[in-house]
Formats: C-alpha cells, sequence, structure tokens
C-alpha cells in the first residue's frame, strides 16, 4: 500500500522535472524565435527566417527524452527540439548571422545547420531527405555494438507526401531500426492546406501500412505531448522498432518571415487546434503547482539576456572572407580539382 | 588463370571487406542471390551480416549511406543499374555531396553504378551518367576502363573520404579478361597514355577506351600513329596529361559513351581550347553517342554509340585537316 503511493509519487515527480525541463526549452526557443524575427526585420539576417511557433511542444517533448548518443534530424520548426538535444543557442545565432565561427561558417544558413559527427544531422531542404540519413546512422551504431540508442527525424504533413519520406519509413521498418518518426501535421505546407496534401483520413493509418506502431497526440498539449513521446522513444529504446507520432497543431507564424500567412483558416486560429502550446504548457504548469508566474517570468528574462549577449558577441565575429575561403567541396586534397577557367588560382 | 572485370570488382569488395570492418554492401539483390550480375557472389555468406539486401529504394539507399558514413562507416552502394541511380539523384548530389563543404564533414560511400550500353538492353538499362554526377562539386567520379583499374580504383574509392561515382561498364564485365589482379596501380587523378603516337591525341575513358584502340589499330595501317589517353576519372580530370599528350600531337578527338550535350567530351575540349588553343593544328572534335535515348535492337544500339568504325571515320577527317 505505502509502496504504490511512494511510487505514483516519484511517477510523479519525474514528469513534473521532465515537463519543468521541457518547458524552459520552449520558452527558450520562443524567446529565440522572437530574436531571430527582430533581426530579421531590421535587416540583420541575410536570407529568410524560419519559426517555430506553435510547435514547441512537440519538438521539445522529444528533444527532453533523447539523449547524448541518439541520432537527431529536425526539420525547420524544431528550434526547440535542438535546444533540448543539446544544440547550444550560439550555434543557431553564428548560422543566422552567418559567422565564420559557426558550424556552417557562413556556407549555408538559417535552419541548415547541425554537426553530423555530434548526432545533429544537419538538414537540406529536400523534404524527407535527412530520415534515412537517421537509419543509416542507426545502421552504423548496430554494426559497432552501440546499444540503447534512438535516432528521431522530424517531417511535417507536406514532407509525408515526398518519395523521401515513403522510402525513408519504409526503409526503417524493414531494417527494424530504432527510429521515432515525427510528423507535425500544422495544417498548411507553405500555403498548401492538407486537402490538397493527402486524402487518407489521417496520416497515422500510414504506421499500419509501414508496419510500425503509431502514436496520435494533440501537438498544443504539452503534458500528452511529453507522455506520448517518452512512450514512444521508449518503444523504440526498448527494441520495437520505428515509431511514427503524429502530433496536430496549428502553425503559429507563416512559412518564414516574409510570409503573412494570410491564407490561414480563421476558423483553424479560433479552433481547439489553433492554441499556443506555450500558454497552454504554462496554464498546465500553473495548474499543477509546477510554475507559478514569477518564475516562468524570471526564465523569460534570464533567456531574453543570454540570447542578448549571444547576439552581440556573434555581431562582432566578423563575416567570412572569400578571399580566405578554400572554395573546395571535397576533402581529398590531392584530389582537388583547380582546372576550373578562368577562376583557377 | 584469367580474371574478368567483373570478377576484379567482386575481388575488391571481397578484400575491402576483409581488410576493413568499416565496409558492408548495400543493394538490391546483393545478398544470398549475389547481385543481378553476380558482383557480389558468395560474399553474403563469407561476410555474414554485411553484404544486405535493400528494398527498392534508390533515395533511402543512400540516405542511409550518407547516415552511416556520418558515423564510422564505408558503405559500397550497389545500384542494380546506372540508370536507377536518378531516383536517388537528389541524395547523392545535395546529400552526400554538399556534406564537406557545408558541415566539414567528409562523406565516404561509394555508388557503385552499372552503366553503359549492351546490346538488348535499351533505354533504361544503358545510360551512362558521369556527366550528371561529375557536374555536381562534392563527388569523385571514376569510369575505370581496365581489369587492373576497376579493381585497385574500387579499393582506392573505398579509402577515400568523399564520396565516389564508381561508373563501371557493364559491357566489359565479361568481354575482358587479365592475367592476374594487380599488386600496383596509378593513382586516381591520373590519366594514362594507353597507346603513344605523334599524329593524333583520342582522349576517352571506360568501354570506349576499347574501342578507341581497336581504331588505332586500323589507322596504323594506313600510317598513322594514334596516341590513346585512358582518363580513368572524369573528375578529377587529369588536363596536364592530355594537355602534353596534345602538345605533342597537335590534334584532338574526345570520344565518350555518354550523350553530347555538355559532356565530359566538351569538357576536355573547352579546357584544351582555353589552356591549349596554340598546341591545336585543327579544331578539336569529339564523338558520342546519338542525342536520342539508348534504342534496344542490336542494329539500332550498335550505331547510337561510337565505335571503332565511326572513331576511325571521324579521325580520318580530322587528320585530313
Amino acid at each position: 500500500m505505502f509502496e504504490t503511493v511512494a511510487t505514483e509519487t516519484a511517477t510523479a515527480s519525474a514528469e513534473r522535472d521532465e515537463f519543468v525541463r521541457m518547458f524552459r526549452f520552449m520558452l527558450l526557443a520562443r524567446v529565440l524565435d522572437d530574436k531571430f524575427a527582430t533581426l530579421y526585420r531590421a535587416g540583420k539576417i541575410h536570407g529568410g527566417v524560419f519559426l517555430g511557433r506553435g510547435q514547441e511542444a512537440v519538438s521539445a517533448a522529444l528533444g527532453v527524452h533523447l539523449r547524448h548518443g541518439d541520432v537527431f534530424a529536425p526539420l525547420i520548426r524544431d528550434g526547440a527540439g535542438r535546444l533540448a538535444f543539446g544544440e547550444p543557442i550560439i550555434d543557431a545565432v553564428r548560422t543566422y548571422l552567418g559567422s565564420p565561427l559557426g558550424p556552417m561558417r557562413g556556407r549555408d544558413g538559417n535552419v541548415h545547420r547541425g554537426r553530423p559527427k555530434e548526432g545533429l544531422v544537419p538538414m537540406v531542404s529536400h523534404l524527407g531527405a535527412t530520415i534515412s540519413v537517421v537509419t543509416g546512422a542507426l545502421i552504423a551504431k548496430r554494426f559497432k555494438g552501440e546499444k540503447d540508442v534512438v535516432g528521431a527525424a522530424c517531417a511535417g504533413d507536406g514532407a509525408t507526401s515526398t518519395g523521401s519520406f515513403h522510402e525513408a519509413l519504409n526503409q526503417a521498418a524493414v531494417e527494424k531500426v530504432p527510429l521515432i518518426m515525427v510528423v507535425t501535421d500544422n495544417q498548411y505546407a507553405y500555403s498548401t492546406p492538407t486537402s490538397r496534401q493527402f486524402a487518407c483520413k489521417s496520416l497515422l493509418d500510414r504506421a499500419v501500412g509501414y508496419g510500425v506502431e503509431g502514436h496520435a497526440v494533440d501537438g498544443t498539449d504539452a503534458i500528452e505531448c511529453l507522455r506520448v513521446m517518452k512512450r514512444a522513444v521508449s518503444n523504440a529504446r526498448s527494441g520495437r522498432g520505428p515509431q511514427l507520432v503524429l502530433a496536430k497543431l496549428l502553425r503559429l507564424c507563416g512559412h518564414g518571415e516574409h510570409d503573412d500567412a494570410h491564407y490561414i483558416d480563421a476558423k483553424l486560429k479560433q479552433s481547439a487546434c489553433g492554441r499556443d502550446c506555450l500558454k497552454v504548457a504554462e496554464e498546465i504548469g500553473l495548474n499543477q503547482n509546477w510554475l507559478d508566474h514569477a518564475i516562468v517570468e524570471s526564465w523569460r528574462a534570464e533567456a531574453v539576456r543570454d540570447i542578448e549577449e549571444i547576439v552581440t558577441k556573434v555581431q562582432r565575429e566578423g563575416s567570412p572572407d572569400p578571399f580566405k575561403e578554400e572554395w573546395s567541396a571535397i576533402s581529398t586534397r590531392h584530389l582537388r580539382e583547380w582546372h576550373t577557367g578562368a577562376d583557377a588560382p | 588463370m584469367s580474371i574478368t572485370y567483373l570478377e576484379a570488382i567482386r575481388e575488391a569488395q571481397a578484400k575491402a571487406l576483409r581488410e576493413d570492418p568499416r565496409v558492408y554492401i548495400y543493394g538490391q539483390d546483393v545478398g544470398a542471390f549475389g547481385g543481378a550480375f553476380k558482383a557480389t557472389k558468395n560474399l553474403a555468406a563469407e561476410f555474414p551480416g554485411r553484404v544486405i539486401d535493400a528494398p527498392i529504394s534508390e533515395d533511402a539507399m543512400i540516405g542511409s549511406a550518407v547516415g552511416a558514413a556520418f558515423n564510422g562507416m564505408r558503405p559500397i552502394i550497389e545500384m542494380q543499374f546506372a540508370d536507377f541511380s536518378t531516383v536517388g539523384f537528389n541524395q547523392i548530389v545535395n546529400q552526400a555531396a554538399t556534406s564537406f563543404f557545408r558541415t566539414d564533414t567528409a562523406c565516404p560511400i561509394v555508388v557503385r553504378l552499372p552503366c553503359g550500353g549492351t546490346s538488348g538492353s535499351g533505354p533504361f538499362h544503358s545510360q551512362m551518367l558521369e556527366t550528371i554526377y561529375a557536374h555536381y562539386p562534392g563527388v569523385i567520379v571514376m569510369t575505370p576502363a581496365t581489369v587492373e583499374d576497376v579493381y585497385s580504383m574500387l579499393l582506392e574509392a573505398v579509402m577515400i573520404d568523399d564520396p565516389v561515382i564508381f561508373c563501371e561498364h557493364k559491357y566489359l564485365y565479361y568481354h575482358l579478361k587479365a592475367d592476374k589482379l594487380p599488386t600496383e596501380a596509378l593513382p586516381t587523378g591520373k590519366a594514362r597514355i594507353a597507346r603513344a603516337g605523334r599524329d593524333m591525341t583520342i582522349v576517352t575513358y571506360s568501354a570506349m577506351l576499347h574501342e578507341s584502340l581497336a581504331a588505332a589499330a586500323e589507322l596504323q595501317t594506313e600510317g598513322y600513329e594514334i596516341e590513346v589517353v585512358d582518363l580513368r576519372s572524369v573528375k578529377p580530370l587529369d588536363t596536364d596529361t592530355v594537355m602534353a599528350s596534345v602538345a605533342r600531337t597537335g590534334r584532338l578527338l574526345a570520344v565518350g559513351e555518354a550523350w553530347p550535350w555538355g559532356g565530359v567530351t566538351a569538357e576536355i575540349i573547352a579546357r584544351v581550347a582555353s589552356e591549349g588553343f596554340g598546341l591545336l593544328d585543327a579544331p578539336p572534335m569529339r564523338l558520342n553517342a546519338k542525342d536520342t535515348p539508348v534504342p534496344y535492337h542490336p542494329n539500332l544500339w550498335a550505331a547510337h554509340r561510337p565505335s571503332a568504325q565511326t572513331i576511325a571515320s571521324s579521325s580520318r577527317n580530322l587528320l585530313r585537316m
């Protein structure tokens, strides 16, 4: 009797700790996104800015359940998941500002960043293409005898229409790798509504077709996201093969900051699907007595301060110098070609 | 004892698997079946768990190879036919080939492309795709023409830290034989003078080397001495060896089995014309397959690609200029 109560208390306390951790990453990601939006409007960022507003719960819930040694292929709206997985804030800032000290060194920008050797797969713009990369990483880890590792890949409703997505999910199922495939159905792929993206009743039905376990979750409900993601990651880690998680929510921003998203249905915005997961999470935390207003505000202020400091530092780091570039796309020095016409050195 | 071009591919893979625990082979039917052409015959039994049948998913095959390469493996991906690699094209050119430049992380994968025409294979089992891969930054493109090269270059491909597109020619699989496997080899990036001559240079690669050598033998009976350069790899392309040969002969014919538009032969001519214009005694010429899909019927197929006869004929025209 006492034992049961004690276990329940321990579980509740573990969930509280996880929730609070996740909430802080959600909040940090939102503050970072807001900063990028401000920098974009001020003309300080070359190219586009792509935010994860409204998707922080599902993304962070995944990130907090991944460990060092796991593999993660985020997509464009996974700022929260990246932070939870351990990507330093400064990697994001340096990539957006094109710092030569960042992981991409001005050679690629914005959300196209990662550290392949550290398990963070750098995204390419071709949707669905990084899913099989995660599978390959897991195959390599299996060859090397690494145990208890998982890999996660993220996609949106639009990416599910690609051949890459289909090939990769089918392959992951055939290879029985511990892949968590997170599909965030945010109702629009750029401006295209889901009615023009797929004709099945639910994308979750595809799990049956691939022979993998499927999990549906309300992507606006942080505690539900946390629980479902915990189950999916734990299933994959315990050898039950690929897990498909389908989160439903509404994208609370344009495709990028250049897009005013005027096409988003007003009724969707008013519906439960249009809730802001960060506000919902704060309410859950307050109701459970896991958070209070003062602490949330202090975390927000701390995030703003940290991010401001990092942005200031990165803005002093200068820009990549085209005259110092090696301009070679291959690593094998003796196989580099210089006979490229007028620009040969 | 003699060994075919195809057996040399198998032997190179066996050696790579034996000596390097990072190597595994992934492709359709490569496992117990031994591959559509038997390039992996008995390897699955000899190396359990390391020669793996893949679903018919070229995109996912290459994508997974990239992920494995990031994590310390050296995957060899067999495309059943070069033609099908276009399904995995995006993964090769946008994922594997951009990796080093974008992230400073090399991506050591080998993609084997059984390429080129054999009579009766038709439009979708005969293509030469070295040009489209060589067009993209970030890949090495090998086009071995001999048993010795197919063996030593495949072994070298596995050791190279960058993505290698390995164009092995199906026409040479059974036709071409050598007495034994080589113990030493010219490194990739160096072309080879396959036949020395002073009147004209033919620059070629892959199966067209043999057609060109046959043309050169025919022209010898007419009193011409033709130099034949085997490029071995089209990226990197050994411009120095080509230029030195043209400096000796003053005449250039570039021969390739791929389609003409913007191809390897065009690249050779562009380099010689821009960097060695003064070496030329006549306009640089090229000979390619016709600009149509590869036809099925033997009569059409034989006329579609360059042959010893058409190479000899083009050479005569050039020699008379």
